[in-house]
Order: C-alpha cells, then structure tokens, then sequence
C-alpha cells in the first residue's frame, strides 16, 4: 500500500526529527545534506521499493545506492522507521563500535547496499547493479535507484558512468541528483560551477528530468512515474532541493554542511521541524 | 621438488586468457569487464564465446572498478582486466568500492613489472603490490607460469573477498608440474637448499632458479622459494624457510619498497630475525628496452642473481 501524501509529510517529518537527534548526540555530522534529500528518500523507500526488512535482502529487490554518503542519516532514519536497524541503534551513530558509522558502510549494515562517502563512486556501483539486474530472467529483473549531489558532480568518475550507463541501454537505472547547490566550501557555482546540468545529462544521453520542488512529494511522485515509463536508457531525475530545508536557519546555509546543532540550536530546530511544515 | 622445465614459456597473461574462457563453459555467474586493452590483457577469447557477459567499458578504469564493485554485489563473479598500473591507479575506487564493499572482484592487473619493456614506465606496473596489499582484505596474488596461472583462477571461483592477480606481458619459464596443487596463502618451495633462499615471485620464480643451478656449480646450496600469494602472506612457511638457511634474497619484478621483500622483511622482522637482501626496482621509475635486457640490468636475471648472492653470502 502506497503512502498518501499526509502521510508521506509525517514521516518526512519524523526523519528530520530522528536526523536532528542524531547529529546532536553524536556531535558531528550533515545535517543540511541529510535534510535536501528527505523527502526524495521517503518517498523512494516508502512508495517505490516499498522496502520492508523481509525484503531488504531479497536477491531480485530494487536497489538504492547512496552515492553523496555524508547524506546517510536520513537513510538510518528511514531504516529505524522501517525496522531494519532498531530505533535505539540511532542513539549510536559515529560512536565507536556502532554499525552506523559516519559514511555508508556495506560491511556493517548490508541493507545500505553500497559503501560510499569518496564522492563519485556510487554510480558506478549503482550502473554494475542495474548491469547484473538486466542479465536476469524476465522475472527477476530488478531497478537500481542512485542519489549524487550537485557538488559530487565535479568528480570525473561521474562523467565516466554518465557516458557508459547510456551505451548499456539501463532504462534500470534511475539517478537522482540532490540539487542543493552548496557544498563545504561554498556555493556550487562558486567553488566549481557544473551548470548546464540539464543540458549536459541530455548530451551524454540520459533521459533528463527536471524536478522545479525536490520537497513536494506530488512532483516527486510525477518524476518517477515518467522515469519508470522511460525505455533504452538510464534516467536523471535533476531536483531542486534546498540544503538544510525544513529549519529556517540552517536552509541554503553552506554553514551547516557538516556540523552538528548545539543543544539550543537542536531544541529551536526541533520546534520548526514539529511545528512547521515542508513545501 | 624435481622442477621439469618441458614446457614452451608463456605470458601469464596468455594462460589467463585461456582458462578465463575456459571458466566461463562451467560458471555462467563470471562476467568480465575490460577497458579497451582486451587484445593485450588476453580477454578477448572470454569475449568472442560469451558476448553477453562481457563488457567494453572503455578508457575508464575508474568507472569500471565501481561497475565491478556493483556487478559483484548483485551476485556476479567479476574479473576485470587492464594494465596493473592502470588499474591500481585507480586506487581510490578500488579501496573503497571494491575493498570496503568486500566486493568479489578479480583484478587482472598485466604488463606488471619492468618486463613489460619497450613501451616505458608509463606501461609499467612497478608499485601496484605495494599499494594493493595494505587494502584490508584484498589478496594479493601473483603466479609464477602458466600452470600456476591457471590453477590459481580455477581457485579464485571459490575465493570470498576482492583479490588482486599480477600477470606478466613477457613468456615466463614453467616451473610446476601438471600434478601440481595450488595452495592460496602457503609458499611452495621449489628446490630445497641450506645456505640461502631465493623468495621470487611471477616472473623471478624462474630466474631464481637459475640462479640456484648456477649457485650450485658454486658450492652454494639455494632453495628457491615460490611465494605467489603475498596478501595474507604466509607466516608459518616464512618462518621455516628462514629457519632452514643462513640468509634469504628476495627478488622481484617490481619496487623493492614495499612488494615482496617489505612483506618478507615485515614478517620475519617480527617472526624470525633474519639477513634480507632485496633484488628489485631500486626505488627508481622503469625504462624502455627488452625484457631480457632489462631483467639484467635490473639484476633479476639468473646470472646477477647468483653473483648478488655470492657477494651477500660473503658479507
């Protein structure tokens, strides 16, 4: 059963609270990136692979890469939400000898489906996936889902798998970019502009969808539809997001890439996040 | 120990190109990524019997790393092929992707070594053991002819974990037998001896044992050691060897900085205190020449062998 969108909202809602709790125990982390993404990943998991922990280990299930792996709380997040780690667990992140290390890590959580965190990696994983699910049978094919970032997008590796995912023909391969436009050192275009982005997922040949709200979840409902539907080639859902959204003071605030809240800043964002709401 | 040497010398990287599509008849979970050298990296036989589990990626060593990354994750058996300084090149990708994914990838990496001759450093892998073997969990396997080659990819179907395989361009001596038996992570003495071993291997095992022939019309007794897996390197075998001899020489294809002999010295430092000298590529970058002519220049060859470890005996 597919989620509706009221729901959808509460459980976004409840992602950036668990995300915040988070970040502020454990006293490090990326909380601006973590949040740009959360309504695309909630979407993905909830009403898309409609992952489950029977089924996160399925040979033939959909998969989703997290290539921009400093963005893993929300996927922890989603993770308790669902069962697959215990919701304690969350209270463990970045502690020393806990499964949920500060980066994606295959090797102590295998439901993450892929160590990332060295950035431009993860599509490359993502397209070797989505390689092995068109080689089997009719019934057993299965979709590869793969997030990068704006910023991730200056390593060359992505340009590499964004040149040979099209020769393979992976209409099984749906990638999405973060479009939050920050990055630690700055604003994306300032640092190392990758504009035209649109213009160059076309040229290289991938079906390029732009997404105007990455935080409305009808657009992002209507994105993957029209990926789904895509045949011969891997699709780029480009999204618009915003870094840090869903508390003011943090929103496009290249700032918050990668610290954690203090105990004030933690209780403000909590109220915004509780009492506000995403659009 | 009798060593026949009956059989023509072969490039490794010829031996694997026929046991890979050899392989491929029995296990239809193998698939085999090449980037654009498959004529040079002997892939190309897998390629023409298997069209569908082989794929072209092209001049891109790093997106065909992680692609092995998430063909391997996805259930497959990947073998992928390129120059061993090409692919380790790529290191970033291979540690993570590969290594901290606990991927089950087979990297090929051929033309290792300063055998790989007149096309120069650039061709050359020379540093690609070194930088492998500290990657936790990745073997570190070199074969020393074409039997070992083949025995060592029919064992590498049942390997669990990402493994490195050093291939050579150059025809290198047989030094096994068809009866012989491929033991991953042990050493396989070759010729037993008192007064040194000769720790080589790939291409060295066999000049290592012409040097021990040559030692030997000198009153030199030489045992010759094969030490084809480097990573997990074999504790308890070293340790005999150094045990049995007075001193040991490592001699390798390869820098002498952190190959073979850093993983010898490592182990019996700590295990075995022993005498070590290192004959290899003496921190320096390659040059361009024939692989016999470089194998002397660089002392691999078996006389330079025997008249370095004369002169070290003596030391």
């Amino acid at each position: 059963m597919n989620k509706n969108r009221e729901e959808l909202v509460e459980i976004a809602r409840d992602v950036r609270v668990k995300v915040i709790e988070m970040l502020t125990r454990a006293g490090s982390g990326h909380p601006g990136s973590s949040f740009s993404e959360v309504e695309i990943l909630v979407h993905l998991f909830y009403n898309i692979l409609r992952r489950t922990k029977e089924n996160a280990r399925s040979p033939f299930r959909d998969r989703f890469v997290l290539s921009k792996g400093h963005g893993v709380p929300t996927l922890y997040a989603i993770f308790a939400q669902l069962g697959i780690i215990e919701e304690k667990q969350l209270d463990t992140l970045r502690v020393l000898g806990s499964p949920l290390q500060g980066h994606p890590s295959r090797v102590h959580i295998p439901e993450v489906e892929a160590s990332t965190g060295s950035l431009g990696q993860g599509l490359s994983i993502a397209q070797g996936m989505a390689l092995a699910g068109k080689m089997a049978d009719e019934n057993s094919r299965f979709r590869v889902y793969c997030m990068i970032g704006d910023g991730e997008s200056q390593e060359g590796q992505i340009w590499e798998a964004a040149m040979s995912a099209p020769k393979f023909g992976l209409d099984n391969l749906i990638a999405i970019t973060d479009w939050n436009k920050c990055q630690i050192e700055g604003k994306v275009a300032d640092v190392m502009p990758v504009e035209p982005l649109a213009d160059k997922w076309r040229a290289f040949g991938w079906h390029t969808i732009v997404l105007p709200n990455g935080h409305d979840f009808g657009q992002i409902q209507a994105a993957f539809d029209e990926a789904m539907g895509v045949t011969g080639k891997p699709t780029m859902i480009l999204a618009h997001t915003i870094k840090g959204k869903g508390v003011s003071f943090m929103e496009g605030d290249v700032g918050w890439h990668g610290i954690a809240p203090n105990a004030e800043q933690a209780k403000r964002a909590l109220d915004e996040i509780e009492n506000g709401e995403v659009k | 120990m009798t060593v026949l040497l009956k059989k023509e010398p072969k490039p490794t990287r010829k031996s694997f190109g026929e046991i890979l599509e050899k392989i491929g008849h029995t296990h239809p979970e193998v698939v085999v990524l090449d980037a654009d050298l498959g004529g040079s990296t002997n892939v190309t036989k897998f390629a023409k019997t298997f069209p569908d589990r082989f794929f072209e990626m092209g001049i891109q060593e790093a997106n065909m790393t992680g692609v092995a990354a998430g063909l391997a994750l996805a259930g497959k058996t990947v073998f992928m092929a390129s120059f061993a300084c090409f692919i380790t090149g790529r290191y970033d990708i291979i540690r993570l992707s590969v290594g901290y994914n606990d991927a089950n990838v087979r990297i090929v990496g051929t033309h290792a070594g300063i055998a790989t001759g007149p096309d120069g450093t650039s061709q050359m892998g020379l540093e690609d053991i070194s930088i492998m073997r500290v990657i936790p969990g990745m073997a570190v396997v070199q074969p020393a002819d074409d039997i070992e080659t083949k025995k060592l990819i029919e064992y590498s179907l049942e390997h669990v974990g990402p493994m490195y395989i050093r291939l050579t361009r150059h025809a290198v001596d047989c030094v096994h037998t068809d009866d012989y038996r491929f033991e991953f992570g042990k050493v396989d003495v070759l010729r037993e001896g008192s007064d040194v071993a000769l720790i080589g291997s790939g291409g060295t095992v066999g000049t290592s044992l012409d040097a021990a022939e040559i030692l030997a019309n000198r009153g030199i007794s030489a045992k010759v050691v094969n030490l084809h897996t480097i990573n997990p390197i074999d504790v308890d075998g070293l340790v005999r060897v150094a045990k049995s001899v007075d001193r040991i020489v490592v001699c390798e294809d390869h820098s002498i900085i952190g190959g073979v002999a850093g993983a010898v010295a490592e182990t019996l430092s700590e295990h075995y205190p022993t005498r070590i000298h290192r004959i290899g590529i003496p921190g320096v970058f390659g040059e361009s020449g024939e692989p016999a002519e470089l194998y002397r220049h660089f002392g691999l060859d078996g006389e330079s062998i025997a008249a370095k470890v004369a002169t070290f005996l003596e030391k």
